[in-house]
């Protein structure tokens, strides 16, 4: 074996990561992750009232707290076998959105573009933009970014009360009906921020990028205007010069639990795609199961239903708090590419099919799904019915379990509870960073980020910045992953 | 003024919630204040290596910490070792980092209730030890002791919250940078009193249905949340309802309870969040300032007086009885 390097502190990720690398010959021969902050929320929550999930995970994580939200009220809302009003549905959809694309926009503006600012790039074509654009807190995006999101996730102060820690996401719907005067509000502020995207992002409408179906077209959208005409050109001319359609590969398998639901049917499609057929399965949750062999925490692998968060700092071989699941045994991606790969978007399709995910294909996908969500927010806006019911009630059964699976902006969510006595006896979370950023298996398999970072040049030891372009086009939600 | 900002175990939502201050431009206003970011973890360009060598040089006393921002609890876990958060690249426990820094900042402050109890962190049994700066929920002491004083010889100043509000961060920063905060600006739990001296009732849109104690029944019932869906408002140190979040709202124009999320040991009531505990039929948990008795004569008094108005409407989810337009004779 080679050299071997630590990474750490890994900033401008939510949470804590650190990245053990070995080297040889300059490059990474095999990458170990590690999430080093374990706070415990499955053992919180045994014990307590069942409704009072809805006011602890949310603070798992203060980036994606609705997404957690979301998942423990489907999970309570199994449980209690509701049914949500069509309003219920349109308001939890509409707060959702809004944190998944706030996300989008802070990881792109705020987490991932600033490394292109970086001394180590001066003397390319297209630093001098990029500095002057995307240096980390002094750069003109951080000025005029920071505000336009405070601005859209004014969406949640109507919704949602505040954000980030509602609790008005119920198992019956929303607890915050909208009135009608409410309602040209949150359109106001989505056709706002649909102006700044526009206008600052794309250089283009919409509908536009939502329209490009192939690697070719987006390369021709691209050429078609000056790179500094938008920040998504700068991007790619960037992604152009730099190679990152062809770095950060992991298995091609995609997982995405469906996103959006309106009467059964979601916005973007469950399932799951296997890339020996380049065709979407079923996605079915009973072949979860969550390996510990390199996790500090003690048991055997098994499904979330029976999972057991017993933490074990001594444990040998073990190098994470992060517990590895695995689907049917293997190593699933999630995010935004998953999510628009298993929908069938042609430009994702496209993309994957050219070079496999990539650096290029996870950034294009979520700048893809603000293009496309923004657009059905204005829709599910329109479809509110003031006056018309916002939440079913019911009674809390004493047994009884419960699965909330929705999309986070880093994709697959999962919340399984098991309650018993009228109490919790059982909360599993498998998070999107759980499934990306897993230690390796029983088998040794490495997971999604591992494999992602295997054969990237790591010369300069103290910022390899291939490896950090890779880390964080999953836009990694640490505290998330462990919780 | 050097302001260094880390995380330890919290959610980062009091981060999150920063970038949603309703300044046009806050990380221009910070600066305009004086204020430079040495360090934030998802602000910063600095990585790895460049970003350990910043923090060994603000530890050891070369580069001047004038605001320490601490985000999240301590995590004490396992057996006093702080393994359960070793600061990545570091090989060492945050608490060893959090103890050395703040033995050198001019101000420490505590963002969240996280830092500065413990919050949501250490509910249940409290599985990573986790505890506040300097108060381990109620109790005074924390990671740092209850004796700790930063340069400047100020306690821990808890900007308590989960999450925390943009303008109580920015507001407290801002005062300290411009020389206008003392330990007279902190009250008897070392909060900020210039949203700590209010409470939550204040303000609170549903005021005229607490007059009256119309009260909600169900999720997204618009009456007064205190009678039966734990509403904390009457008792909880915060102006939420008076400086609005993210542009309008506030928990309770959410439609749902305060939980008094900036009040120490918030995380475990001792009931579901979301139900209030009652003896006979009274709620336990009445206004601070009021007398017993006095409360329950006038709720019978007042349920006895309520309009049909307020009622019907505390238990529907939009106005379904409207105001009556009477001729009064005055203008
Ligand atoms: S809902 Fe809470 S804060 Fe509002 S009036 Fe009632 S008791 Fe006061
Ligand atoms: S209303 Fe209460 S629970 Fe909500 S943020 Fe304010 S103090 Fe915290």
């Amino acid at each position: 074996m080679g050299e071997r390097i630590v990474l750490g502190p890994f900033n401008r990720v939510e949470g804590d990561l650190e990245v053990q690398l070995e080297v040889a010959d300059g490059r990474v021969a095999a990458a170990y992750v590690n999430s080093p902050l374990f706070r415990g929320f499955e053992q919180i929550l045994r014990g307590k009232d069942p409704r009072d999930a809805l006011v602890l995970v949310p603070r798992i994580c203060g980036i994606c707290s609705v997404s957690q939200s979301a998942a423990a009220a489907a999970a309570l809302r199994e449980a209690m076998g509701l049914a949500v009003p069509a309003n219920g549905e349109l308001a939890g959809n509409l707060v959702l959105a809004a944190e998944n694309l706030a996300d989008h926009f802070t990881h792109f503006y705020l987490f991932f573009m600033p490394d292109f600012a970086r001394e180590a790039y001066a003397g390319r074509p297209w630093f001098d933009a990029a500095r002057a654009r995307f240096k980390a807190v002094h750069g003109s995006a951080a000025a005029e970014a920071v505000p336009a999101r405070a601005a859209f996730l004014q969406l949640t102060g109507i919704l949602a009360g505040k954000w980030p820690h509602t609790l008005s996401l119920q198992p019956g719907g929303s607890a915050r009906a909208v009135s009608a005067a409410e309602k040209i509000r949150l359109y106001a502020l989505l056709r706002e921020f649909r102006r700044w995207l526009e206008r600052h992002t794309f250089g283009d409408t919409l509908e536009t990028i939502a329209a490009l179906d192939s690697a070719d077209a987006l390369a021709a959208w691209a050429a078609a205007r000056a790179p500094a005409s938008s920040d998504l050109r700068l991007f790619l001319e960037i992604a152009d010069d730099l190679g990152l359609a062809r770095i950060g590969r992991a298995t091609d398998r995609f997982i995405s639990h469906g996103a959006y639901p309106l009467a059964g049917t979601p916005l973007f499609a469950r399932g799951v795609w296997q890339p020996e057929t380049a065709t979407v399965a079923a996605f079915d949750p009973d072949e979860i199961r969550e390996d510990l062999s390199h996790a500090w925490m003690q048991g055997e692998a098994r499904h979330p239903w029976r999972g057991l968060t017993e933490p074990d700092a001594d444990k040998d071989g073990a190098y994470s708090w992060c517990k590895a699941p695995r689907l049917a045994g293997r190593v699933v991606e999630c995010g935004a590419l998953a999510r628009q790969v298993v929908d069938g978007h042609p430009l994702a399709r496209n993309l994957v099919a050219r070079d496999g995910a990539s650096v290029l294909a996870r950034v294009v996908c979520r700048l893809l799904e603000l293009a496309r969500v923004v657009p059905a927010m204005e829709a599910w806006v329109q479809a509110l019915q003031p006056g018309e019911p916002f939440c079913a009630q019911g009674a809390l059964p004493d047994e009884a379990m419960g699965c909330g699976l929705v999309e986070a902006a880093r994709g697959a969510l999962g919340h399984w509870l098991v309650i018993r006595h009228g109490r919790i006896a059982g909360y599993q979370i498998i998070a999107p960073t759980t499934w990306n950023f897993s230690p390796r298996d029983a088998a040794g398999t490495p997971g999604a980020l591992e494999q992602a970072l295997v054969g990237l040049p790591a010369d300069d030891a103290r910022v390899p910045l291939a490896v950090q372009h890779v880390v964080r086009s999953f836009d990694p939600c640490m505290v998330c992953t462990v919780h | 003024m050097n302001l260094l900002w880390l995380q330890s175990g919290g959610c980062g939502g009091c981060t999150m919630s920063l970038l949603c201050a309703d300044s046009s431009d806050l990380l221009g206003s910070l600066a305009d204040a004086g204020i430079r970011i040495l360090w934030h973890p998802s602000l910063s360009e600095e990585s790895g290596a460049e970003a350990l060598d910043l923090l060994a040089a603000c530890a050891a006393g070369d580069l001047p910490v004038d605001l320490l921002c601490v985000e999240g609890s301590l995590l004490r876990g396992p057996d006093g070792s702080g393994r359960f958060h070793m600061l990545g690249g570091s090989g060492r426990p945050m608490i060893a980092w959090v103890q050395e820094l703040a033995a050198r900042a001019r101000y420490t402050l505590a963002i969240g209730s996280c830092a500065a109890w413990g919050g949501v962190t250490a509910a249940g049994p409290n599985p990573a030890g986790a505890c506040g700066l300097q108060y381990d929920g109620e109790a005074a002491g924390g990671l740092l002791g209850a004796d700790y004083r930063s340069a400047a010889g100020l306690p821990v100043i808890n900007v308590a919250g989960c999450p925390t509000h943009p303008g109580w961060v920015v507001e407290t920063l801002m005062a300290l940078a411009l020389g206008q905060f003392d330990g007279d600006a902190l009250d008897a739990l070392a909060r900020p009193r210039f949203y700590a001296d209010q409470l939550v009732h204040h303000g609170c849109a549903r005021n005229e249905y607490y007059e009256f104690k119309a009260s909600a029944e169900k999720p997204s019932d618009q009456g007064c949340l205190m009678e039966n869906m734990g509403c904390k408002g009457t008792q909880a140190h915060a102006d939420c309802n008076l400086r609005p979040w993210n542009g309008s709202g506030s928990c309770t124009r959410g439609g749902y309870a305060c939980i008094s999320c900036t009040e120490p040991g918030f995380e475990e009531p001792g009931h579901p969040f979301v139900q209030t505990p009652k003896v006979a039929g009274i709620p336990i948990g009445l206004p601070s300032d009021m007398p017993k008795a006095w409360f329950v004569a006038l709720a019978a008094l007042s349920k006895s007086a309520t309009p049909r108005r307020v009622r019907d409407n505390a238990v529907a989810d939009h106005l379904a009885v409207t105001p009556a337009i009477r001729r009064t004779g005055l203008k």
